[in-house]
């Protein structure tokens, strides 16, 4: 599988409307056939007139775990939340060029973020548990969200995919709060998995945990992939060398180069890659 | 570098005697404030403790028997007063911070409102009296009523209510509101779910607080013409009323004793019901508190 760094703008093949008017995307249809998953193309975020991600085209493929990283401030976090727009909180936000859910663009006028994100789901920086029952964290997703099997049955195998069923099973009701900052972190990522997405966006999942708790969710992302599309923001890059498939090298807004993970640490084609993969900076 | 202990002249002594002398100073400017509190309730107490009985609060209030005259309609006064003003402030007062604060655009008007908001919390209360006589005892008719008092009194801890959510709102983290949203989770839902129930503890205090400093109001009630002799309890909002410190206003009024007697009375049952009502504040807050650590 290989992976390019698309500079001339692709066809789009699958929108037979006017050449201005951007489809509606229609996330409720069933996944197309295509290994990629989700593309940008040109893709600028500005915060005001600050360009923290410039003109970066990339692919997400399916069943992949794909890494992004890059020194603080190079627009990693920005990017990641530009696909499922987590980023429409930030006050004064403007985004320009595409971004693609399987050919559908994110952003235009009729996508519906709230039906995107039932189908993108996100693990955060820091584990953001909901003050209540482990129970009720798992099951609020699926509920507002009109899940119509059965309940406890998703809870127990959301909680058994992501490795924390054996630990919780007996105290299902009690507060998730009382869990460990490594706990809380497996809940989230049960929390967003009982959705049943397809992919997967985490924003440093593992910067607040002990080396233990990291090394679980690491594994935990391994054993994710195959099931969903992972895409990892990180700036551990032992971690993105031990679980990403591919690596996408961020500075300063930019893409520098994206590719397989093995040739990224061993081969990197940019000298700036080679700097901050050595340590030289950042 | 090596001299460097002789480059600092650390005037220790002057400065722990600074420290020591303001530390004084704030000490007895706080002890002034509970004095005078002590003063007041122990003088109240000795002049109405005799006066107090299950009679003073069941009886109707009088003028001319002060050995047979209660607190009765006052305290129910109150009472629908307060009932009214629960009704009305908290789904307007809770609703108006919700929309200010959760859905509402960062514009030029949305700014005013909140700078006006604000404002409205330090008007006078005699003025509110003056805008409910206009809108609710002349122009929507509803005359010298419980119902014009209770909906005066709502504008009047409105304000307050307003920010008291509006600061519990804003105290719940984003992080939470970002997990829910990135479960699929539209604004409501979110706010319903997730944010509303976080803050509930900081806006019930908040209500409580400002209720209590509306059982103490007079001056507008006072302005709705609710200082009248009355010794009927409301039977419905329409209906005439009193309220506790209207009645004992009334008795501080009259020349003998007796009546001033009873008037301390009064007092020690509204310190009483304003005292019960912030420790039901507190106690929520201590509530909230425990639940955040388990």
């Amino acid at each position: 599988m290989t992976l390019m760094k698309e500079t001339p703008p692709p066809k789009q093949t699958n929108t037979p409307t006017a050449p201005h008017a951007r489809p509606a995307a229609d996330f409720s249809d069933a996944p197309a056939a295509s290994d990629v998953v989700i593309r940008t193309d040109r893709l600028t975020v500005r915060y005001g007139t600050f360009e923290a991600v410039k003109r970066v085209s990339m692919s997400v493929l399916a069943n992949q775990v794909t890494a992004i990283i890059g020194p603080s401030g190079c627009g990693k976090s920005t990017l990641l939340r530009t696909m499922n727009r987590m980023n429409d909180f930030v006050p004064g936000v403007s985004v320009d060029g595409r971004a693609l859910f399987h050919g559908d663009d994110l952003y235009a006028s009729g996508a519906d973020p709230v039906a995107l994100r039932r189908r993108i789901g996100m693990v955060f920086q820091k584990p953001n548990p909901f003050p209540k029952s482990i129970y009720r964290n798992i099951a609020w997703g699926p509920k507002i969200n009109g899940y119509r099997g059965n309940m406890d049955e998703l809870v127990e195998h959301a909680l058994k995919q992501s490795a924390l069923w054996d630990e919780v099973k007996d105290k299902l009701h009690n507060s998730a709060l009382a869990l460990s900052g490594g706990q809380q972190q497996r809940l989230c990522i049960a929390r967003a998995i009982a959705l049943q997405p397809e992919v997967l966006l985490m924003d440093e999942p593992c910067s607040a945990l002990d080396p233990i708790a990291t090394a679980r969710i690491e594994d935990l992302i391994d054993e994710l992939k195959s099931r969903f599309t992972v895409v990892l923001v990180t700036h551990n890059m032992q971690q993105a060398a031990r679980v990403s498939g591919v690596t996408a090298f961020m500075y300063m807004g930019e893409l520098i180069e994206v590719g397989d993970t093995n040739m990224m640490f061993t081969k990197p084609g940019n000298p700036k890659t080679q700097d901050y993969i050595t340590g030289r900076f950042g | 570098m090596t001299q460097s202990a002789n480059m600092f002249n650390t005037r220790l002594p002057r400065r722990r005697l600074v420290a020591g002398l303001f530390a004084g100073m704030f000490l007895a400017i706080t002890l002034i404030g509970v004095a005078v509190l002590a003063i007041l309730i122990v003088s109240v107490a000795g002049e109405g403790w005799s006066s107090l009985s299950v009679k003073f609060l069941t009886n109707p209030p009088s003028r001319l028997w002060p050995e047979n005259a209660g607190l009765n309609s006052a305290l129910f006064g109150t009472l629908w007063l307060t009932g009214i003003t629960i009704v009305v402030s908290i789904p307007v007062g809770v609703g108006g911070a919700v929309y200010l604060e959760e859905f509402a655009r960062d514009n030029r008007l949305t700014r005013l409102i909140r700078i006006n908001i604000a404002n409205l919390a330090g008007v006078p209360s005699v003025v509110y009296g003056i805008l409910g006589l206009a809108v609710f005892v002349r122009w929507l008719n509803f005359d010298r009523s419980v119902l014009s008092g209770g909906l005066t009194l709502s504008l009047l801890v409105l304000p307050v209510v307003i920010i008291a959510s509006r600061e519990a709102l804003a105290g719940v983290p984003p992080s939470i509101r970002h997990a829910a949203y990135a479960l699929g989770a539209t604004k409501w839902q979110t706010v319903r779910a997730h944010v509303l129930p976080a803050a509930l503890p900081g806006i019930i205090t908040g209500v409580i607080l400002a209720l209590s400093r509306a059982v103490g109001e007079t001056a507008p009630l006072i302005m709705l013409g609710g200082l009248t002799f009355c010794t009927a309890v409301p039977d419905g909002p329409l209906s005439d009323f009193t309220a506790m410190p209207i009645q004992i206003y009334n008795w501080l009024d009259e020349p003998q004793p007796e009546f001033h007697h009873l008037a301390a009375a009064g007092i020690i049952v509204m310190l009483g019901l304003l005292l019960s009502m912030n420790a039901l504040a507190i106690g929520i807050r201590a509530w909230k508190q425990r639940r955040r650590l388990s």
